[in-house]
């Protein structure tokens, strides 16, 4: 494994920051007013390493909460009226640097949603594919996060191309991908270091991180109870009742991946396009009859909590659909929290 | 990497305004490119993305049936926005199709047996498709007995009043079509609704024998009773979901029940199935 240094002081990083933007669209945490921190282009900023979970999660760089997919015009004395044609689509490669572990480990999940054996999202895959992403590793776990229980951890490297680790003065950064060495030759950082010694120094970081955490979700049992029995659980009621259906926690989630599909139109011509959608809204299920299969909240927010907790789990054998960023137990108005659910599934019998 | 959100172009060939409250219309279309017909290779019981440029998009099962070559049939009930501007369309109008999706009816568990369709109001769509199938001459020895139950309102709420009308006069294929009441003096079919005419005309259950059911819940929810007390069991009883939909691929995330999305591991699935499922539909 080739391990890099790059020295802080030294304008290295800086000017490597600037050197990648010549060959991607680079995005890294940037504050916007106030408090809130997301995933902005950078340009001549720097990215602000010390925050840890962006308010919005990355999902974005790759799924765009509004994507043009097909375009149309339906002016009638055009040749090509009604019929739907792909919209050009910008193919610049992106770098997305200072994402959080669990950030990159939420693009695997969503992908086996969008990369299947019978179909392909054309959008999503593409834009996974032109982005590389240079992760940072977290030294110290937030009191909300939980990566570590959910199968992930603050050093997982599943999903990245590279692994920044931060040593105050500089930076170790694992060489994981040929994608990752590609970034690191165009922002010049080719200072390679004896990796024995590197290794072992990320090593003693990570320990020391993992030890730290202080809150962790329960899933052991999830997979031995049977979808039927976790949905007609009792539990469903109470902890739905608070629940404003505001969408928050699928908005902000970096593996919720749910969408609606709309025409748009602008005088003669018009988009179709894809926009973030939420299980959490009762219009997401409506039928055109007035029917609603999930017409009322306890039914919706179980259908979030099952779906990340038990469907994904059932359907791939990949663990949970929750990577652990801890952003839905943070922001949720009246602290509806996934590692309480969890905990409740993962410990129910059904009495016969 | 093929596009499985781009519909491929069709032209509306024919309406046929099919029931009495004209809120029923079946359309005909063909593909403008030859390829995309070829390329569009369908089993009885799976439907199709209606794209109406600038409107949006509509699941609807497929009502022609595969050995209909030449053309797509689709019978849309007037509902919301896109079927409702669809039913204003007029023919040689151009729009798009994508699919086509979902499982079918399991056509390799149905041969050799016989087969029981009930169907109820416009749910007869894929049912139509699957008759037109069945009936080919190259199929017809394929299956065994097959016995239809079909009910409307009213006589002028029935679907392809033509075809029923032929299949009548057939001997390889028992028709009992019923209606709740018959405001023709003339009507000389049934008369009642679906699950009573089922208790009289479907045949007793066996292990060769399915029951393929397509209808408005009130129509399923009195039918299966009358199913089980003839002695189908759940694995012979199949079914056809109609959950909102919008991406008819497995990936937006809004069709499902449990585990499984309807437009993709369904919209056909057996009550034997469907009992392990939350009832989310
Ligand atoms: C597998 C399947 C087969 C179907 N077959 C037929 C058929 O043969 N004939 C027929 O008339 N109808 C059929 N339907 C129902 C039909 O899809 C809805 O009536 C139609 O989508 C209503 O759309 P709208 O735009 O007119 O209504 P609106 O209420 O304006 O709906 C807005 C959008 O929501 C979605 N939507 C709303 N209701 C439904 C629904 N029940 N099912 C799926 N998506 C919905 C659609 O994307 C629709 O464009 C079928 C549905 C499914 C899932
Ligand atoms: S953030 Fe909380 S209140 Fe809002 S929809 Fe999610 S669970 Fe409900
Ligand atoms: S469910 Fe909550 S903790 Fe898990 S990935 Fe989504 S936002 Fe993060
Ligand atoms: S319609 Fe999108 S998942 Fe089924």
């Amino acid at each position: 494994m080739k391990v890099i240094r790059i020295d802080r002081g030294e304008g290295k990083f800086r000017e490597g920051l600037k050197l990648l933007q010549n060959s991607y669209v680079a995005f890294g945490p940037l504050k916007e007013d106030r408090e809130v921190y997301n995933f902005k282009i950078l340009g001549d900023k720097t990215p602000d390493l010390n925050i840890q979970n962006t308010y919005l999660s990355p999902k974005g760089i790759v799924f765009p909460q509004s994507e043009v997919m097909l375009k149309y015009t339906l002016d009638e004395t055009k040749e090509d009226c009604n019929l739907m044609k792909e919209a050009e689509k910008d193919k610049k490669p992106k770098a997305v640097f200072g994402i959080r572990p669990c950030d990159a480990a939420s693009f695997l999940i969503a992908k086996r949603n969008f990369d299947t054996a019978d179909y392909k999202d054309p959008y999503w895959i593409s834009s996974y594919e032109a982005t590389t992403f240079a992760g940072l590793a977290c030294n110290e776990p937030c009191s909300t996060c939980f990566c570590k229980s959910a199968g992930y951890g603050p050093f997982n490297e599943e999903g990245l191309d590279l692994l920044f680790v931060d040593f105050n003065s500089y930076f170790l950064i694992k060489v994981l991908t040929p994608k990752g060495e590609e970034l690191m030759k165009k922002a010049n950082w080719q200072n390679v270091v004896d990796s024995d010694k590197a290794l072992a120094d990320i090593l003693s970081k990570k320990t020391s991180c993992e030890d730290k955490f202080t809150t962790s979700i329960a899933t052991s049992n999830l997979k031995s109870k049977t979808i039927l029995e976790l949905y007609n659980a009792p539990f469903w009621e109470e902890e739905s009742f608070a629940c404003l259906n505001c969408g928050t926690c699928t908005f902000v989630c970096p593996t919720c991946w749910c969408f609606d599909i709309q025409d748009e139109n602008c005088g003669c011509d018009g988009v179709r396009m894809k926009n973030w959608d939420s299980c959490m809204f009762p219009l997401f299920t409506l039928h055109g009859t007035g029917h609603n299969p999930r017409g009322n909240k306890q039914q919706r927010v179980r259908q979030r909590f099952m779906h990340k907790l038990k469907y994904y789990l059932d359907k791939y054998d990949k663990g949970i659909q929750c990577v652990g960023c801890g952003r839905c137990v943070r922001l949720c108005p009246v602290n509806i929290d996934i590692r309480r659910i969890s905990e409740k599934m993962n410990g129910y019998k059904a009495c016969n | 990497m093929q596009n499985p959100y781009l519909p491929y172009p069709v032209r509306i060939a024919e309406i046929i305004t099919e029931t009495e409250d004209k809120n029923l219309k079946t359309f005909k279309f063909t593909f403008l490119k030859k390829e995309d017909e070829e390329n569009f290779k369908y089993r009885s019981g799976q439907f199709s993305e209606l794209s109406v440029t600038g409107k949006g998009e509509i699941p609807i099962g497929i009502a022609s049936s595969p050995t209909e070559k030449g053309f797509l049939k689709f019978t849309v009930n007037k509902v919301g926005l896109v079927s409702s501007h669809l039913h204003t369309m007029k023919v040689g109008d151009i729009m798009g199709i994508r699919g086509p999706m979902g499982n079918s009816y399991p056509w390799d568990i149905l041969e050799g047996k016989n087969v029981v369709i009930i169907g109820g109001g416009f749910a007869f769509t894929t049912l139509r498709s699957s008759i037109i199938y069945m009936l080919n001459p190259e199929n017809r020895p394929k299956f065994k007995e097959i016995n239809v139950i079909y009910g409307a309102r009213t006589p002028g709420m029935l679907l392809y009043k033509e075809e029923l009308a032929s299949w009548e006069k057939r001997d390889d294929i028992k028709m009992h079509i019923t209606v709740d009441a018959a405001n023709d003096p003339n009507w000389k079919y049934n008369v009642g609704f679906v699950p009573t005419i089922t208790e009289k005309k479907a045949p007793p259950a066996d292990k060769d024998t399915y029951a393929i059911i397509c209808g408005p819940p009130i129509m399923i929810k009195f039918t299966q009773p009358v199913l089980d007390k003839l002695g189908y069991t759940h694995d012979h009883i199949i079914m056809s979901l109609e959950n909102r939909m919008k991406c008819g691929i497995g990936m937006c995330g809004r069709c499902n029940i449990g585990k499984e999305f309807v437009c993709k591991d369904g919209p056909v699935f057996t009550l034997a199935e469907l009992n392990k499922t939350p009832k989310e539909y």
